[in-house]
């Protein structure tokens, strides 16, 4: 891997600790800052390839930093923050944040999701994209619009597709219930969860093996939805 | 002057000091919130003299100060000059009350509270209010003004003041029915005499600036004679020269000025029944005032039988007189009277003695002895002071005073006043003895036949009331007299012998009388006694032996209705002092007026309502419930017969309603006592589990500390003797024991927020499987080698649930069903829909579910195990917090939880409307924890989305569950 650069705003020097070995020894390049102002600074000055940012910082909260960040930068942000603060996950995430991390971590859970962030800012620079979309026994035809399951075809209503296809477009990634239900229902729906949920159901059901615990479509709780791809 | 008197004597200017330091004190006292009004007075010998100008004045000058003075009532009597100095100031509206038809008009007492002047005038103190208003005297109005700490400003006149009514009636001859106590007098801070000459009384009198002219006229031939004027001017100065005695001696005695205090003058004065009593009690008053001396007013019962109830009566009367004039009213039983007093006297440090001078004939003393002589003789050091009873118009009054106060009384057998088959039957007895005799004339001596008579009279006597035994004796004089002393047939006697033996007959006649009667009085008097203390008694024992205060309400009142009659109300003081009735007990009979008064009685501590003082014309009587903490409530009482005569005038029913009431509340405040004492059992228990849980929670962070603590220094040190797969195992633990660290801080968060109240239920509709899967997949490390089966039927209906509770009970549920099962055992996780209704047959659990929703279906989630399952005992139990059922013992001891998992489980279905409990799992054979989750409210369609689904043809809309074959794939 060749020196990307990762810019870590985190004010606990432990977790700092815990995360420079980590990502150091996976071949990242990290800079570091403890607050908010210092690591806006610092993004400014170097453009690193990508952002981890705390929620709880002394300072600036995460959600100011995120949104002056995406004032004028489209690097991705990962934010990391506490469980029970699943409103300020979902804010950060509106405001532009690319993905979020439960406190407490396991390295695995935070490389993918790094990985994920970088593959998705790479794929944006491309035009076009794949016409197929292929994980586990899933493959997702984007050209011919049809959908494989085991291999054989499985129909879908023009809403689960456009919701299926929205997920898959940012596999790997969280995306909010209310972004979902914007893109796919449009802005006067977005406080429609039950709907959303319903479909998240009929997708599990047509797509999972055993829809009570999906492979795939997973639940964020209290945040939205990750199509799962590892 | 010597040095020796210098210091004796006060210097002026010191006084002067503290005086000042004194009042600048209750100024600022006076700002607090308890604050009570101050009352001046302004004080005259004679209507005319310009009490009501000079407090006008005094008024128009405090509202120029700045001060909020507001009229009350000010009659102005068409003085012009008076009218004048109303000018400016505001008036409270009156209250109309119609009183026999005509409209009249009074203080408007609730509106003056409400306005809440700085001052209020109110003219006339010693008025009475119409029947009707709250109370039966203005100087009551004033007094709660007083409390209510309104400033009050008021007039009197000399011969209104109680101990010198008496006096005021001599002089003038004229009674005046309106009285003031002299407690009220003494209440008031400052008293102004407004004192004018008689002369020029007189004068503005004739000039018609006191009266108009036609009652001017008749007012000076009768009370403004000169004299009276004179005397009652006299009078006036001397009341306000002794308050002003009174107030120098008052303050030099509470700053030990004058060291030397005369001995303490203690009066004693004998009150009887006979009207004079009246007269005694307030000379004894007025003595007692100038020496400044405490005093008693003692009556002594015979000690053997109980006298006639109108005589107790009158008794009663004037020892409430002498109490409202400030004694203490003692009563002694015995029957030598003049001993009793004197031991009482001597025991208590009595002085003097006041008694009444005898006004019956010598000879009663010659042959019973006298009271007067008898304690003259045996008081030793103590001075007797004999006072007259004399001036027929004081004595009538007395005794018309009286006679009102024994119409009221109520005995325990009325009598009607002209029984007339009780004169008939006399007559009969007489008819009777008349015919024996006719038979034993010739045969037997006239001595015989007077003794037939006798007989006759003696049975009557003790049959019948005291007139128709006299009837009886008297009627058998003339029949022994017309049918047997010659000449026969005619009233006239022959032998003067005849005569002794009418006298005779006509004495022991009446003696016997006396004897009857005083037998029968007695033995009814006991009669009523037993009959009381029954009933007291019987209350007392069963009020002991309940508990609960629902139940000590109707006990109660059981025993009020069998003793009193008519209807009871009891009503409890609620937090905020408002009365209610007891929960499930019913108002009983009150209205709005009722609940008033007895809110009155309530907060003033005080009877109220009918047969009372305050409020009288209330249909029912209201007693505080007295208990040692101050009243609890008060208990009404409603008489069967509204014309029946009030319950509060007997002093003897009113004695024993009071001990019931005292009674009552003694249990109440018992029962009130216990509750707290539970209340504070649930402190304690609330402390126990605060303790439990600090134990729990040091415990369980400590232990996985430990081992996280352990492994990574042995890491650290010994890094290079280890070999991989002992690092690889000590790592492994730390990573395990810090997940574990995670889960119990999660919990021990949520376990605050329950018990804090904060959690808040965000319900949405949603799936159940979404929020089962969220949980399976939480827990996938620990679910690894377990077969976990899913059954969630396809037609389960949405919930309306908060997602992220939900998902922690059934986390919960889970890691419990891990920890307590052997590895490797299968769980199975399914739901049904049900009825709510029929969920509550396994009622485990305290929490019913909400009545509206007992219809509505509910969702239950089952979690079964194959593990040991839960013992019937501890399956009550196991939900409650920290508790750790008997598996704790059967667990590996590395598996210990602080018992939070399961309570936060309860807390969170509760916060959902439902209910958890744990059963034996029949399709696993260890335990079934399930939970319901009510459907509240309607499952939403789809419907209402058809607006915003443009995008997407409407016939996509309702199908749910979607077909796929009815549609094909959009190309």
């Amino acid at each position: 891997m060749n020196e990307t650069t990762l810019l870590l705003i985190e004010d606990e020097p432990q977790v700092r600790r815990f995360l420079r070995a980590t990502l150091v020894a996976h071949g990242y390049r990290l800079l570091e800052a403890e607050t908010g102002e210092q690591g806006l600074q610092m993004a400014a000055a170097h453009t690193p390839d990508l952002v981890l940012l705390d929620l709880g910082l002394p300072d600036l909260d995460g959600l100011a930093v995120t949104r002056r960040l995406r004032e004028w930068s489209s690097v991705p942000i990962v934010v990391l923050s506490a469980r029970g603060q699943e409103n300020d996950k979902v804010e950060a995430l509106d405001a532009g944040a690319d993905d979020y991390l439960t406190k407490p971590f396991g390295t695995g859970e935070l490389l993918a999701r790094i990985r994920v962030a970088l593959r998705h800012r790479a794929q944006a620079g491309a035009p076009g994209g794949e016409p197929a979309f292929e994980v586990g026994d899933l493959r997702v035809d984007l050209a011919t619009r049809q959908v494989f399951v085991r291999g054989e075809e499985v129909h879908f209503t023009p809403t689960e597709y456009k919701l299926l296809t929205l997920l898959i477009k940012h596999a790997g990634r969280v995306i909010t219930q209310r972004q979902l239900l914007r893109e796919v229902w449009g802005p006067n729906a977005q406080s429609q969860t039950h709907y959303l949920r319903v479909y998240m159901a009929q997708l599990r059901h047509k797509i999972e093996a055993t829809p009570a615990r999906p492979r795939y479509l997973v639940t964020e709780p209290g945040v939205g939805y990750r199509f799962r791809v590892e | 002057m010597t040095a020796g008197s210098r210091e004796g004597r006060a210097d002026p200017d010191r006084l002067l000091a503290r005086a000042r330091a004194e009042e600048a004190e209750k100024a600022e006292k006076a700002d607090g919130a308890a604050r009570t009004g101050r009352l001046k007075c302004f004080f005259g010998a004679a209507p005319g003299v310009g009490k009501t100008y000079g407090m006008l004045e005094a008024a128009q000058a405090r509202a120029r100060e700045g001060v909020d003075v507001v009229v009350g009532i000010v009659e102005t009597h068409g003085r012009e000059g008076t009218a004048a100095a109303l000018s400016g100031l505001e008036v409270l509206p009156r209250a109309s009350l119609s009183y026999r038809g005509r409209a009249l008009e009074e203080l408007d007492l609730d509106a003056a509270l409400a306005r809440r002047p700085g001052l209020l005038l109110v003219d006339e103190l010693a008025h009475t209010n119409v029947p009707g208003a709250r109370h039966k005297k203005r100087w009551q109005d004033v007094f709660e003004l007083l409390d209510a700490g309104i400033d009050v400003y008021t007039t009197l006149n000399v011969q209104h003041v109680e101990s010198l009514n008496d006096v005021v009636a001599q002089i003038t001859g004229v009674v005046v029915q309106e009285t003031v106590p002299d407690a009220v007098l003494d209440r008031a801070a400052e008293v102004e005499l407004v004192d004018l000459p008689p002369d020029e009384l007189l004068k503005r009198l004739r000039e018609g600036k006191v009266y108009r002219p036609e009652q001017a006229a008749r007012a000076l031939e009768s009370f403004f004679r000169k004299g009276n004027l004179l005397a009652l001017r006299e009078l006036a100065l001397r009341r306000t020269a002794e308050r002003v005695d009174d107030q120098l001696r008052g303050f030099r005695l509470a700053y030990g000025i004058d060291a030397t205090w005369s001995v303490r003058e203690r009066v004693l004065v004998s009150v009887g029944p006979s009207p004079l009593s009246a007269r005694l009690v307030r000379a004894a008053s007025r003595m007692a005032r100038s020496l400044r001396a405490e005093w008693y007013a003692v009556t002594v019962e015979p000690a053997s039988g109980t006298p006639a109830a109108d005589t107790k009566a009158r008794i009663h009367a004037h020892l409430r007189l002498a109490e409202s004039l400030g004694a203490k009213a003692i009563t002694l039983s015995g029957d030598r009277v003049a001993e009793e007093l004197v031991a009482f006297a001597k025991a208590h440090d009595v002085t003097k003695i006041i008694v009444g001078k005898p006004t019956h004939p010598r000879w009663r003393d010659v042959v019973f002895g006298s009271l007067v002589d008898d304690i003259v003789r045996t008081s030793g050091a103590i001075d007797v002071h004999v006072i007259t009873g004399d001036g027929a118009e004081t004595t009538e009054r007395g005794a018309a005073e009286l006679g009102s106060a024994t119409r009221a009384i109520g005995g325990p057998r009325p009598e009607s006043p002209w029984p007339v088959g009780e004169y008939a039957q006399a007559g009969l007895a007489i008819a009777l003895a008349t015919s024996v005799g006719w038979a034993m004339r010739g045969t037997f001596e006239q001595a015989d036949i007077v003794m037939a008579y006798l007989l006759a009279v003696v049975v009557v006597s003790f049959r019948l009331g005291r007139g128709p035994s006299t009837f009886a004796a008297l009627l058998g004089i003339a029949a022994y007299d017309f049918f047997f002393v010659p000449p026969t047939f005619t009233f006239s006697v022959d032998d003067l012998r005849h005569l002794i033996t009418f006298g005779t007959m006509w004495v022991v006649a009446l003696v016997v009388n006396g004897l009857a009667h005083r037998v029968r009085g007695q033995a009814e008097a006991a009669r009523e006694r037993e009959r009381r203390t029954a009933a007291l008694s019987a209350a007392g024992l069963e009020l002991a032996a309940t508990s609960g205060l629902a139940a000590l309400g109707q006990i109660a009142s059981a025993h009020f209705v069998e003793v009193f009659g008519g209807q009871i109300s009891l009503l409890f003081a609620r937090t905020g002092g408002t009365l209610a009735p007891l929960p499930g007990a019913s108002p009983g009979f009150f209205d709005d007026k009722e609940r008033g008064v007895a809110q009155w009685a309530f907060e003033h501590d005080q009877a109220a309502g009918r047969g009372t003082d305050t409020l009288p014309s209330a249909r029912a009587l209201h007693v505080p419930l007295r208990a040692s903490r101050g009243p609890l409530g008060v208990i009404s009482l409603l008489s069967k017969h509204p014309d029946e005569p009030a319950l509060a005038g007997d002093p003897d029913r009113r004695h024993l309603l009071e001990a019931f009431a005292s009674q009552t509340a003694l249990a109440f405040e018992r029962a009130l006592a216990v509750e707290e004492a539970q209340a504070s059992a649930i402190v304690v228990e609330r402390e126990r589990l605060v303790n439990a849980l600090l134990s729990s929670v040091s415990h369980d962070l400590r232990t996985p500390l430990a081992s996280i603590t352990g492994a990574t220094s042995f890491l650290l040190d010994q890094a290079d003797v280890a070999s991989p797969e002992v690092r690889r195992d000590l790592l492994e633990t730390v990573h395990e024991e810090a997940v574990r660290l995670n889960r119990l801080v999660a919990n021990l968060l949520q376990m605050t927020r329950l018990s804090a109240g904060a959690i808040i239920v965000h319900r949405e509709w949603q799936p159940l499987e979404e929020v089962v899967g969220v949980a399976l997949e939480r827990l996938e490390p620990m679910l690894v080698g377990r077969d976990v089966q899913v059954e969630l039927p396809d037609d389960l209906p949405l919930v309306s649930i908060d997602a992220l509770l939900i998902e922690q009970v059934l986390q919960n549920l889970l890691e419990n069903a891990v920890r307590y099962t052997p590895a490797g055992s299968p769980l199975l996780l399914s739901a049904e829909t049900e009825l709510a209704t029929a969920v509550s047959a396994n009622e485990l659990d305290d929490l019913d579910l909400e009545r509206g929703e007992r219809s509505a279906r509910a969702i239950v989630v089952s979690l079964d195990d194959a593990g040991p399952g839960i013992e019937e005992a501890s399956a009550q139990r196991i939900f409650e917090r920290f508790y750790r059922g008997a598996r704790d013992e059967i667990a590996h001891s590395r598996d210990t939880s602080s018992g939070l998992g399961l309570a936060i489980c309860h807390g969170m279905v509760k916060a959902h409307g439902g209910r958890i409990w744990v059963e034996r799992s029949t399709r696993l054979g260890g335990a079934r924890f399930r939970f319901s989750l009510p459907i509240v409210g309607v499952v939403p369609g789809f419907a209402d989305l058809s607006e915003v689904l443009s995008e997407v043809p409407s016939k996509d809309a309702p199908e749910l569950p979607l077909d796929a074959a009815s549609e094909a794939p959009p190309r």
